[in-house]
């Protein structure tokens, strides 16, 4: 696939990564000559310096015969016109980063009218995420598929958990739950689980599960019993705005402390429900007189990492229930399990990996197309749900008859609204959502699964 | 510093100089020279050296600026002490040291010879060293990363490294499709050459190794007496087209090849050359028109010499240390000029040239009018400060080496001319000077320290200057 990236920020890096290494031809253009030089000493792409708007810049990039135009510039508005002129040039598909509420409200008329194909809002996707782990707090991580009918939710094992020691197709007979472990990180290493492997305390297990099923799941694992009904953000910014109007419509109690008091004013304005406290968060005595401790979930959402990190710290100190730190570095995450600090959201990767499963459904050829795309452990290990449109090679027989590739799981198979943990002798239909996860290289198709 | 990525690489370079070294080894046989020996043992050294470093592959791919230069810049010089091998062992060359001078020329596409009697060598030995010139032009890493499976994400610093001017661009997103489009130009290009050299009356065997010299602005020629041995007008003019059509660069080829042939002629390092070409061959013509008495042949051979220069070849049809003053003193200008970036060619490159005359010039506006804002641009583009301040400080290790050079050379009894115009032959790629390196000189003569320090200014010139110097520095082999 031929790929422009306009603006190459935080997003617009990972992207160059993914997408680079997936070995599609990624052209970069970047207004700052130093950012298009670090991106194509360090990955295999082409970079130019200019205005992404311009015309000349576009076509000098190869617009004209791209497959796809990514605008991730700083503003919203910029990413509209690229997309508008790259469409007027001639790509075939655009996606733009909008951030704006302002705009949210608009996406069905902007996919239709400013020629943009995929929009994605980073900030909105982040609050999602983190309303997913308010609702199931023992997850570090919660995504979905199949429009929500499934969850891929990661988990610690506690050391006095029941799962330390159990064999893994043990896990359903023993808990009474239905659930299936699809990928475990041990250590350092990571793999794709078989029946006969062990989880021991100290893993981190994928695995997914209907809604009810996770419930009760983290019921027999013995914590929470209460709803978080609760919660504290601090940092007021656009994660804030969608997350507060998300957790006010579930009937939590939102408090949000932002420094800038036009920003207060904002926000009470438009979240009526939320309490707004003007004033810092990490200010320990207005953190007290806000009866900090006695919250259910802490979520630092300022726009600096170290903030996030020492409020985190402070929220783990003062035994609050949930803590969510958002992250905008990388960089960091190792050093972060370190001091305790498990959920951890970052922005700029639920960005990516939406942008990567539209172009990765681009790319797919006959068998079946891909809809969603997570990627965990740091990259290691990819979630991928297939949408089977018609009779290909993997529908023709029982699973135990295919010649699956290694290092590869199928996790589920949805149909309509069932959802079956495929067994041997299960076959996939035409209309099925099938969920795979792999160590191995990419799967663009359901067929890919195959040797 | 990724030392086992380092290492090998070495090693797969290396590899890929013995499957090289096939070429000439099937020369010998077709003509049945005792060479195949000294060929055989050599590739046999090379894969057992390059087999060693297979015992170390890299824990990661990650590499940077660094061991791109140090890659580049050791793996020249390992190319150069094997490839002189064959030349030592078959005792065409009797010494280690002008083997390695006659090899280290071919691969610099410099053409500088240190042999008596060209035409009593073996033809599987003249098509090495020719051979070495095509190899060198186009460079040995663009190569590698053109045939070798993923040599990493970060192999970009191996090209900016050995591809010559002052910013690299990639033709397309993808480093490999990038070299393998550099090379089947490149190689399409030579096939071109060859079959013209050949409708135009020369041998087979002269025109292939005519155009592997010529494809690599190299300058070797197979006749004591260069390309004017000859005596075929024809294959002057159509050397001369191809000497310069080989100094432009190559990614105007691909623009031609996608269609935008239109675009070619906005780019103002082409536009710069041309215009110096013109002039040269203008003002030379005029100035030997009183020797020659035919227009004709004045023009031709002023062309010829003019592009022999510039294009930093080496070839010659005639013997210009003979011709007047201003005609030798504007060709010694010219080598400094050299060709484009991104070509085959040597010298400082018109891209430099340009952008220094432009800052001189607004630097006298500015003298006069201080308070102006008058920014430098190049290219349609606003020249960034690291830009300019990487050209000037190039421009003045540059004259460091060529001043440290001379003096050394100072300790052999020859004239200054001599002295200045060999340093200046070498460091810019091209091979004859003025005096008794010119055109009908030889290189043999000097000392081994003189030798030595001409080797190495051909090696820093080809890659100018920076690979080379940083294996001198210190800083460069510490751990951090």
């Amino acid at each position: 696939m031929r790929i422009v990236i306009i603006g190459v920020g935080k997003v617009g890096m990972t992207l160059t990564e993914y997408l680079s290494a997936e070995g599609n031809d990624v052209t970069l253009i970047d207004t700052d000559q130093e950012i298009i030089d670090n991106a194509v000493n360090s990955f295999d792409v082409n970079g130019i310096m200019g205005n992404g708007v311009n015309f000349s810049v576009q076509q000098e990039a190869g617009v004209a015969h791209a497959d796809v135009v990514i605008a991730t510039t700083y503003s919203d508005e910029i990413n509209m016109l690229c997309c508008l002129v790259a469409k007027k040039i001639g790509v075939r598909h655009t996606v733009a980063r909008i951030r704006d509420p302002e705009y949210s409200r608009q996406f069905s008329f902007m996919l239709g009218e400013m020629g943009l194909d995929m929009i994605v809002n980073p900030e909105l996707e982040t609050a999602r995420e983190i309303s997913r782990l308010l609702r199931y707090p023992y997850a570090i991580r919660i995504d979905t598929f199949a429009k929500g009918k499934v969850d891929l939710a990661e988990m610690k094992i506690a050391p006095d958990s029941p799962l330390d020691g159990m064999q893994i197709s043990d896990i359903q007979r023993k808990l009474q739950v239905r659930i299936l472990v699809c990928a475990v990180q041990h250590g350092d290493t990571v793999y794709i689980p078989r029946g006969d492997n062990v989880l021991y305390a100290g893993d981190h297990i994928h695995f997914t599960a209907s809604h009810r099923d996770l419930n009760a799941f983290f019921r027999k694992m013995g914590a929470f019993h209460h709803k978080l009904k609760n919660v504290f953000i601090v940092g007021g910014g656009r994660i804030a705005y969608y997350l507060a109007r998300q957790l006010i419509d579930l009937g939590m109690n939102v408090k949000i402390v932002e420094k800038d008091e036009a920003r207060c004013k904002f926000l009470k304005e438009s979240l009526p429900k939320a309490q707004i406290v003007l004033g810092d968060g990490t200010d320990q005595t207005l953190l007290a007189e806000e009866n900090f401790a006695d919250t259910d979930a802490s979520i630092a959402a300022t726009g600096i990492d170290e903030e996030n990190i020492i409020l985190s710290i402070f929220a783990i100190q003062q035994r609050i229930d949930k803590v969510i730190t958002k992250i905008s570095k990388t960089t960091l995450t190792d050093l972060l399990e370190a001091v305790g600090l498990d959920s951890v959201v970052t922005p700029k990767l639920f960005t990516a990996n939406l942008i990567l499963s539209y172009i990765r459904a681009l790319q797919s050829t006959a068998g079946g197309s891909v809809q969603t795309l997570y990627k965990l452990v740091e990259n290691q290990v990819e979630a991928l749900e297939f949408h089977v449109e018609k009779e290909s090679a993997v529908t023709a027989k029982p699973l135990r008859d295919l010649n699956l590739k290694k290092d590869l799981l199928i996790c589920c198979i949805i149909r309509k609204s069932n959802i079956i943990f495929p067994g041997g002798d299960d076959v996939i239909q035409p209309g099925d959502n099938v969920i795979v996860t792999t160590t191995s290289e990419k799967l663009t198709d359901l067929e890919d699964i195959l040797k | 510093m990724n030392v086992r990525y380092i290492i090998n690489m070495l090693g797969k370079l290396l590899f890929i100089e013995a499957l090289l070294m096939l070429a000439p080894f099937i020369v010998a046989i077709i003509y049945g020279e005792n060479t195949i020996i000294a060929f055989g043992i050599s590739m046999a050294i090379l894969l057992m050296v390059g087999g060693v470093s297979l015992l170390f592959p890299p824990k990661n791919n990650t590499i940077r600026a660094r061991e791109g230069l140090l890659i580049t810049g050791l793996a020249w010089i390992l190319m150069s002490l094997f490839g002189a091998l064959p030349l030592w062992l078959s005792h065409e060359i009797p010494h280690y040291l002008d083997a390695l001078f006659e090899v280290v020329s071919g691969f610099t596409t410099t053409g500088a010879s240190v042999v008596l009697d060209v035409e009593a060598m073996s033809y599987s030995c003249l098509f090495w060293r020719s051979f070495t010139h095509f190899i060198g032009g186009m460079g040995v890493l663009v190569f590698a990363l053109a045939i070798l499976p993923a040599t990493g994400t970060q192999s970009m610093h191996l090209m900016r490294a050995e591809v010559p001017g002052p910013s690299v661009g990639k033709l397309v997103a993808k480093i490999r499709l990038t070299a393998r489009l550099l090379y089947v130009i490149y190689v399409v290009m030579t096939m071109i050459l060859f079959l013209l050299l050949m409708i135009g009356g020369m041998p087979v065997y002269d025109s292939l190794v005519t155009s592997f010299a010529t494809a690599g602005t190299g300058g070797f020629s197979v006749k004591a007496a260069s390309i004017a041995a000859y005596a075929n007008p024809y294959a002057e003019v159509v050397i001369t087209i191809f000497m310069l059509l080989y100094s432009v660069n190559f990614n105007l080829y691909y623009l031609i090849l996608i269609g935008k042939a239109g675009s070619i002629f906005k780019n103002e390092e082409l536009r710069w050359f041309l215009a110096i070409v013109a002039s040269a061959i203008t003002a030379v013509t005029i100035n030997i028109y009183p020797l020659y008495q035919n227009f004709w042949h004045a023009l031709r051979d002023s062309s010829f010499q003019v592009a022999t220069i510039l294009s930093t070849t080496g070839f010659a049809t005639a013997n210009y240390d003979l011709w007047p003053n201003f005609a030798r003193t504007l060709l010694v200008i010219l080598m400094f000029l050299g060709a484009c970036s991104g070509s085959t060619g040597g010298g400082i490159k018109i891209a430099r040239v340009a952008v220094i005359f432009k800052t001189a010039v607004n630097q006298v506006r500015k003298q006069l009018f201080p308070r102006t804002v008058v920014p430098v641009k190049f290219e349609g583009k606003l020249l960034g400060d690291q830009m300019q301040s990487g050209i000037t400080s190039y421009m003045f290790a540059y004259i460091a080496v060529v001043i440290f050079s001379i003096l050394l050379l100072s300790f052999d009894a020859f004239s200054l001319t001599t002295n200045f115009t060999a340093v200046a032959a070498c460091i810019n790629n091209i091979g004859p000077g003025l005096d008794v390196v010119g055109p009908t000189g030889n290189y043999a003569a000097f000392s081994p320290l003189s030798k030595i320090v001409l080797i190495f200014d051909m090696l820093a010139g080809r890659l100018e200057l920076f690979p080379i110097l940083v294996l001198f520095a210190p800083v460069a082999w510490k751990k951090n």
